[in-house]
């Protein structure tokens, strides 16, 4: 079951870089929430700073409050508490790459210490449908690595993976990006389908992809977040000049 | 006229640069072959002079006395494997850790670059200096010599080795990896172990096996640590035989029947090495991950 | 854990899902089992903590190693020291019966370094003169000129020579390269040098500094080379064809564009084949002729810090000779450390940037 996100003046920092700046937004629970925007605005650290991703990097500082189902995930608990119950898919497929696509969907538990075998067979079989991918992989679960998969069976193991650990917020960080047309279609139907059960963030800097799967929609430019509305509002009577703009295609 | 002068002026000179061209490309070529050939003429001797003394005695008999023919080098085979298994108990989990620092806690750091450093350098500290070291460090508060002072000494020497290889491993591993781990709320050691080292792991290993093939052939550092042993050592607290120690003993006698078994000692100990390098090489080349990024 | 809604003011969802759907779903959803397991993990700060402490352990564990060396060197040598001071390694004994110097005398307790100092900084720097031009022949050939099908053969071979033991480069000396020595080219270095004395036809044995050197030159060809390969690739391509567009010969590219811009790495693996040679033990004890003299001739035999170590300090009963042995050890270690360190820095000045190379 999704959290709603409440984020009030965050800031982050990549070294002297002001990458986020005074960020205030709130994410309804059990919807799916796109981010736009041009490379480099800011949008990906924004997610990664909802999981605490952004600090593992030594460099990188942040301040701010992010509340996620009433907890201030920087104040009240530590960053693999709320990781725990974060899913997080990276921009590029990333599978662990020793490991069977059953260890690999299985692992968030498994590292964790869960040791129920049963109850794991259960979660691994119900995460891959969940994921459509169980239809493609079932023979061969423990046969085969994760990392023979192709491209966009990597990417539906990565969200498999993420999935398992039952989350209350599944982040994307363009999660298609490195993915071919009929992937990336499924990856859509799939969130589609997720978004009534896990409150989903997604980074894209595909407009269409955004006015697809998403009904909110925020529009970030050099670290700063413009404007937060409906996904039909933003596409079809933006507030602001420069979501007009760069929805138009006229920069960006 | 002068430009004409000028003209054949140029071309000797062009002619010159031609010949030193020539000339280097040869010099270049001969000294590698002449870097081959001492390689090529120790493998002929050893195998030649080694195969011909290997038997299956020399695995499974100890040394005769000076004068009876036969023997063999059981004892010290079982010996440089004792001596490298109390190495490794030391060597392979310090350095491993070590390199773990290095490559995922110490990375820029200015502690890691400097352990890094020192790491290089100690590799270069003779291997009889180890010897020294634990000497002192063992065999004179203990009073006599020992298979564990032996160890010690070959561990030692394996430390920097394996943090180093360790290191370079780990960061072969993509940062994807570790990120997903991560992400998913596992714990740090946890990541570290069960995704980053265990992706690392072939690279890691062959990297041991590198080390331990080094160690394996170290003669210097047993000499008065180890000491050498006729007969079978049961306790890690007296004097043990080892394959480098007997080859040694053995070469510089003026028997003959002792000159052989120096070859054919010297013969399993090189394929043991050449192995060990070559599977590092194959490890390698063809990526410590297969499939990952 | 309370679950709070928050409504968004902006917000009103398109109904792209029913809201019949959105109820169903919600309904089904109690804390799962997996949910309530993983919250009922610790954060586990106190394990991910004690980890890092044990790794950064385990990696100072190398500073560790340089100064538990260090002091039980210096400790175990102080004996020798308080004896005899830095006069240790310079001072000869004269015999008052024959009139000459001795050097090492361990019945009669006199002991002086000076021999085997003046052994191994003859047979490494002879070591390095015949290593040194071979092994940049053989770096220039593998960069810059080898056909692509034998580099990878070739410097898979040149890496089997650094890892063979020196106990068995030792035994090939004594039974293949000093007979061969003793027979084909002492003699004729004795016909052609002997008058100045360098190489005298006084020992027999073919043992001596020129078996040590050359076979010391063997020994550290594989590493001057491969280091010197190193830092050639580690010049940037561009350097190259600068010189290459100004219609320089392949000779004339590589000795601008190549040798003098790698010339500070090469003479870091230069220095790193020194700190080799100087502290290699048993391939020298095997063929130097172990005598604690000091000869004009370099067919004589002598011996070096390494080999007296080797051959004395487990007979060494008395505790001022393996004090002294020590001494000798200690300042191996010392000059070992100094020139490790210095090869190091040169070498890491040019390739600092390069990609890191795997073994």
């Amino acid at each position: 079951m999704g959290v709603g996100i409440e984020v009030a003046n965050l800031n982050a920092w990549y070294g002297s870089n002001h990458t986020l700046q005074d960020i205030s937004l709130n994410i309804p629970a059990n919807h799916a929430t796109a981010l736009i925007g041009p490379s480099g605005c800011g949008k990906s650290t924004f997610v990664r700073c909802l999981n605490r991703m952004h600090e593992t990097n030594p460099i990188a500082r942040v301040t701010g409050t992010v509340r996620m189902g009433g907890i201030d995930i920087y104040e009240d608990v530590k960053p693999v508490e709320i990781r725990r119950r974060v899913g997080m898919v990276f921009q590029r497929p990333n599978p662990f790459p020793t490991m069977s696509i059953y260890d690999n969907v299985a692992a968030g538990l498994k590292l964790n210490g869960y040791t129920n075998r049963k109850s794991l067979d259960e979660i691994v079989e119900k995460s891959l449908k969940n994921s459509a991918l169980w239809d493609e992989v079932k023979d061969d679960l423990k046969k085969k690595s994760g990392a023979s998969l192709s491209g966009g069976q990597q990417q539906r193991l990565c969200i498999a993976r993420a999935l398992a650990v039952d989350p209350e917020v599944l982040l994307m960080d363009e999660p298609a990006s490195a993915l071919d047309p009929v992937s990336t279609s499924k990856i859509e139907d799939l969130i589609f389908q997720l978004k009534t059960q896990y409150t989903i963030v997604i980074v894209t800097h595909n407009m269409q992809q955004a006015a697809r799967v998403a009904e909110m929609t925020g529009f970030f430019l050099n670290g700063r977040m413009v404007e937060f509305d409906s996904t039909q509002k933003i596409f079809t009577n933006p507030s602001d000049k420069r979501t007009e703009d760069y929805i138009t295609g006229r920069f960006g | 006229m002068e430009a004409a002068s000028t003209g054949t002026k140029f071309q000797l000179r062009a002619r010159i640069r031609g010949l030193i061209d020539s000339g280097a490309t040869i010099l270049a070529v001969l000294s590698t072959l002449l870097v081959i050939l001492p390689l090529v003429a120790i493998f002929i001797y050893l195998l030649l002079k080694g195969a011909s003394s290997l038997n299956l005695d020399f695995f499974i008999r100890t040394p005769k006395p000076v004068g009876e023919a036969g023997g063999g080098m059981a004892n010290a085979i079982v010996g440089s494997a004792t001596l490298l298994a109390v190495a490794s108990i030391l060597g392979v989990p310090m350095g491993i850790f070590g390199g773990v620092y290095l490559a995922e806690f110490g990375r820029g750091t200015k502690l890691a670059n400097a352990i890094r450093f020192t790491a290089d350098v100690l590799n270069g500290v003779p291997s009889i200096v180890m010897g020294i070291a634990a000497y002192s460090l063992i065999v004179l508060p203990q009073g006599h010599f020992s298979a564990f002072a032996g160890g010690v000494a070959l561990g030692i020497m394996m430390i920097p080795t394996i943090c180093r290889t360790t290191e370079e491993m780990l960061l072969m591993v993509p940062h994807v990896v570790r990120e997903a781990a991560l992400g998913l709320g596992v714990p740090n050691w946890r990541s570290v172990l069960s995704i980053t080292v265990k992706t690392a792991s072939p690279g890691i290993i062959t990297g041991c096996m590198l080390a331990f093939a080094r160690v394996a052939g170290e003669t210097a550092p047993l000499l008065f640590t180890a000491l050498g042993n006729n007969f079978w050592s049961t306790t890690l607290n007296e004097p043990i035989a080892a394959l480098p120690l007997q080859i040694y003993v053995y070469a510089i006698s003026p028997y003959d029947d002792w000159h052989r078994l120096a070859w054919a000692g010297a013969l399993v100990l090189i394929v043991l090495i050449v192995l060990a390098v070559s599977l590092v090489r194959y490890v390698t080349s063809r990526g410590v991950l297969k499939g990952a990024s | 854990m309370p679950e709070i809604h928050i409504a968004h003011p902006q917000f009103q969802p398109e109904p792209s899902v029913t809201a019949e759907q959105r109820q169903a779903a919600s309904a089904a959803q109690e804390p799962s089992e997996v949910r309530r397991f993983l919250l009922s993990r610790g954060n586990s700060a106190l394990a991910d903590r004690s980890f890092q402490i044990l790794m950064t352990l385990c990696a100072l564990s190398i500073f560790g190693i340089v100064a538990l060396i260090a002091i039980e060197l210096i400790g175990n040598s102080r004996l020798a020291w308080h004896s005899f001071g830095l006069q240790f390694f310079f001072k000869a004994y004269i015999d008052p019966y024959t009139g000459l110097p001795t050097y090492w005398d361990p019945v009669n307790g006199h002991f002086s370094a000076l021999p085997f100092v003046y052994g191994t900084l003859l047979s490494s720097l002879m070591a390095l003169m015949l290593a040194v031009p071979l092994a940049l022949g053989v770096a220039v050939f593998l960069t810059e000129m080898c056909p692509n099908f034998l580099r990878g053969p070739l410097a898979f071979l040149t890496e089997l020579l650094a890892a063979i033991p020196s106990i068995i480069y030792g035994l090939w000396a004594i039974f293949v390269l000093v007979p061969l020595l003793r027979e084909h080219v002492n003699p004729w270095l004795i016909k052609i040098f002997g008058w100045s004395g360098l190489f005298s036809d006084d020992n027999p044995t073919g043992l001596g500094f020129v078996s040590a050197s050359v076979i010391l030159a063997i020994m550290i060809l594989p590493i001057i080379s491969s280091l010197t390969r190193e830092v050639m690739i580690a010049v940037p391509h561009s350097q190259r064809e600068a010189v290459l567009a100004l219609g320089a010969t392949r000779w004339e590219m590589i000795r601008m564009g190549v040798l003098r811009n790698a010339r500070i790495g090469i003479v870091g693996a230069i220095i790193l084949g020194l700190g080799r040679a100087l502290g290699e033990t048993m391939a020298v004890t095997m063929v130097i002729g172990n005598s604690p003299e000091i000869h004009r001739s370099l067919l004589a035999n002598g011996s070096s810090m390494a080999a007296v170590i080797a051959n004395e300090f487990a007979e060494a009963t008395n505790d001022l000779h393996r004090s002294a042995l020590i001494e000798i050890g200690l300042a191996l270690f010392i000059v070992t450390i100094i020139v490790n360190a210095l090869a190091r820095l040169l070498v890491w000045a040019v390739t600092r940037g390069a990609p890191a190379r795997v073994n």
